[in-house]
């Protein structure tokens, strides 16, 4: 008893393994779209981008009767799908703030039409949790850790590899030049177009797996509106991280308690209404949206210089 | 100078047309309110054509489903399907220029295999097969969004339709103003709590009978004596369900506590999942819900435990898991709304059908169930039936040990309406 709160051992454990869960999912849609905002693009676009991942994972996951594939077609739809967005806002310069908006609508749209035919179908095909032998029986961290479903170990691979590329290889700083000062990428001898479109891309890739481990993994099955706003959440995330690919993990796994919280109040007992609960998640943002701009009044912002500029050669 | 003023031009294009695009994709996104009539054509043509595999099982389950719960529902859906291409070309190609009587419905999601929204389009061909009078459907209409939902009426109203019938919450309103503009339309609104003098009524049913019935059936399969129960929201249906439930478990076995976590979801399967999961982590065995998805049913069924489905019978998301449902049975409820507008005789009220009238029952009993209790089931459902069985009678307590109902008293329809307190056995908190 803390506070006259009880903390029963199976409603803590299972606290975390969701919190976890629902953390790795936002992670790897908030990584894509750091990656993009890093090079210089903000993509809004991030919840079309994960409902057509979602949708299209769902889809092939069910006609391939393989999840791996349906997970390797969300990355290629979300890809796809972030491309309008690279044309308007990269390839034409359009304002990326109308183009990412537009791209959350259209992919919204597109995978409910799309969807028509599988919504609520039986989930034949869906991702298992790995078994890590000796380790998932570990009391407390074998389930918490070692028991998720596959894509939330992807998304701590692709965590490191993206630090790893961004902070430790040359197309990285490039990448980064592209998002800090596009002319002088560009002076370098650096195709800042080619970098956007690139790190657009990736983004909007990260972002159709994040879908796909809504549709294949937490709660198998494609339905309207499975992703219900989390790709919102993705993008505050990265303000939260300061762009910074282990801040963001951190932010994620304190939005994934703030998602399981809510869901367990009978659990832990806790006191108010479930519906002040729930409301967690989006408090967090707007708290973390107030705390960030105080804190970073009086410094230089953690923002790459260059995001939501388009770049045109000689223009400045 | 020249180059520069060369270059402003071509940015500017640049931008309209950018521009120009965004609107084309945005208009795209919100085609499929516009084209509903299209989609709900497209939908019955690929029934028949494309998903062969699927839908002919799903047939086969409806007939199954039929025949165990009532038995006028023999072979509706194929020839359903053939009757509806029919007629929906015939809408699509004149709408309502012959002055043929018809019926439109307003679906919150689509139709998918099971659920809240599958159930009412049960009903819908079972009432265009009963009555002979074609329908239509538009669906995933958000019922969030008045603008959506007066847009889809005056669409339908426009397209000649003489009954609209709306199934979800939120439409109350706009077809509360609607039915005053068009007072020549008859407008059935499902779940609400307003009517009008003339051509505005309401329809809800008696959801809590089946629920009980259901509790039984739960109640005698748990073994650690918790059931979980994912409920939505805390008002008088959910928690009318949630006391119904209890209150038929209890009937089994007196020791059963009822776990309420609440989601504040209709519609969240990643929430609705995690709050079944979180039950279960609590100690229990057997997973009730009230939410239209199948997520709850489907971690009940990664872990080993039981589930009670709810809007339909669910049986085949998770065959292992699944112990019973409580279900809707619109059909003759659509029947008579929409024979009764046909022939001038409709008059609107509230509606509030129960086992008697055949708008609520219990679907498919797992197979394991043990047979006494089976038959401790279908005794109280035939006393349902005939109206002398009632789920909220006394002795009752309340959660808190306060005597609700003394013995041989029933509650009075108005304490039933805006029940908004658990019954003893309940474990959770309500408002």
């Amino acid at each position: 008893m803390i506070f006259g709160l009880t903390f029963p051992e199976a409603a803590v454990i299972g606290l975390l393994f969701a919190a976890i869960q629902f953390g790795a999912m936002i992670y790897l849609a908030s990584l894509g779209e750091m990656i993009a905002e890093r090079a210089g693009v903000l993509n809004l676009g991030v919840e079309g981008m994960m409902a057509m991942g979602a949708v299209g994972g769902f889809v092939f996951a069910i006609e391939t009767g393989n999840p791996w594939l349906g997970l390797l077609a969300a990355a290629v739809i979300g890809g796809a799908v972030a491309m309008i967005h690279g044309l308007f806002a990269v390839v034409l310069g359009a304002n990326q703030v109308v183009s990412g908006l537009a791209l959350t609508i259209f992919g919204v749209g597109l995978a409910n039409f799309w969807g028509t035919d599988y919504e609520g179908l039986r989930p034949e095909v869906q991702f298992v949790d790995v078994d890590w032998g000796p380790l998932s029986d570990i009391s407390w961290i074998g389930r918490i850790l070692f028991q998720q479903s596959p894509l939330a170990y992807s998304a701590v691979l692709l965590g490191c590899l993206t630090w790893f590329v961004l902070n430790r290889t040359r197309g990285g700083l490039a990448l980064r030049a592209a998002g800090e000062s596009a002319a002088t990428a560009d002076a370098a001898g650096h195709s800042v177009l080619g970098l956007r479109l690139f790190a657009v891309a990736i983004g909007g890739a990260f972002a159709g797996i994040g879908g796909a481990y809504l549709s294949l993994s937490i709660s198998p099955g494609w339905t309207v509106g499975v992703v219900a706003g989390r790709g919102w959440i993705a993008v505050a995330l990265v303000i939260f991280g300061a762009w910074k690919v282990r801040r963001v993990a951190l932010g994620a796994f304190l939005f994934g308690l703030a998602m399981a919280l809510p869901n367990r109040t009978e659990s832990f007992d806790l006191p108010w209404d479930p519906i002040l609960w729930s409301m967690l998640p989006y408090i967090l943002t707007i708290a973390v949206m107030i705390a960030g701009a105080l804190v970073l009044r009086n410094r230089p912002p953690p923002a790459p210089a260059a995001l939501g500029l388009p770049f045109r050669r000689e223009e400045r | 100078m020249k180059s520069a003023e060369g270059n402003k031009g071509t940015k500017a294009l640049w931008r309209v047309l950018a521009l120009l695009l965004v609107f084309v994709m945005i208009a795209a996104a919100c085609g499929d309110d516009d084209g509903d009539d299209g989609e709900a054509d497209d939908g019955s043509t690929a029934s028949d054509d494309m998903d062969d595999g699927d839908m002919d099982d799903m047939d086969d389950d409806g007939h199954d489903h039929d025949d165990d719960m009532d038995d006028d529902g023999h072979d509706h859906d194929d020839d359903m399907d053939d009757m509806d291409d029919g007629d929906m070309d015939d809408m699509d190609d004149m709408g309502d220029m012959d002055g043929d009587f018809s019926a439109a419905f307003l679906y919150i999601s689509p139709v998918g295999e099971a659920g809240w929204t599958w159930a009412h389009d049960q009903g819908r061909l079972y009432a265009e097969e009963a009555t002979g009078i074609p329908t239509v459907f538009v669906d995933s209409i958000d019922d969030t969004s008045a603008a959506d939902t007066e847009a889809a009426i005056r669409t339908l109203v426009a397209d000649g339709h003489d009954v609209i019938i709306g199934t979800s919450f939120g439409y109350m309103d706009t077809m509360e103003a609607m039915a005053d503009e068009f007072p020549d339309v008859v407008f059935e609104h499902v779940s609400g709590y307003k009517a009008n003098e003339t051509n505005f009524g309401n329809t809800f049913g008696k959801i809590y009978q089946p629920r009980y019935l259901t509790g039984m059936i739960a109640g005698a399969a748990t073994e650690t004596n918790q059931i979980g129960y994912v409920a939505a929201f805390p008002i008088p249906e959910v928690a009318r369900g949630i006391n119904a439930f209890t209150l038929g478990a209890q009937r089994v076995n007196p020791d059963v506590e009822v776990v309420v976590q609440w989601t504040s979801t209709w519609f969240d399967p990643a929430i609705e999942g995690d709050a079944a999961d979180a039950l279960l982590e609590g100690g229990a065995d057997v997973i009730a819900m009230h939410q239209d998805t199948t997520s709850a049913g489907l971690a009940a069924e990664a872990a080993g435990a039981r589930w009670v489905s709810y809007n339909s019978d669910m049986s085949e998301f998770a065959p292992d898991a699944y112990l019973a449902s409580a279900i809707w049975n619109w059909g003759p409820r659509y029947a008579e709304i929409i024979s009764s507008a046909a022939d001038g005789s409709y008059a609107p009220g509230f509606y509030w059908g129960g086992y008697a009238d055949g708008i609520v029952d219990i679907g498919s009993i797992a197979d394991d169930v043990d047979s006494d209790i089976v038959a401790q089931v279908q005794d109280i459902r035939q006393q349902m039936i005939d109206g002398t069985f009632a789920v909220f009678s006394g002795p009752l307590f309340a959660q808190d040990g306060t005597q609700l109902l003394a013995e041989g008293e029933v509650m009075d329809p108005g304490m039933l309406l805006g029940e908004a307190f658990f019954v003893q056995g309940v474990v959770g908190d309500i408002g």
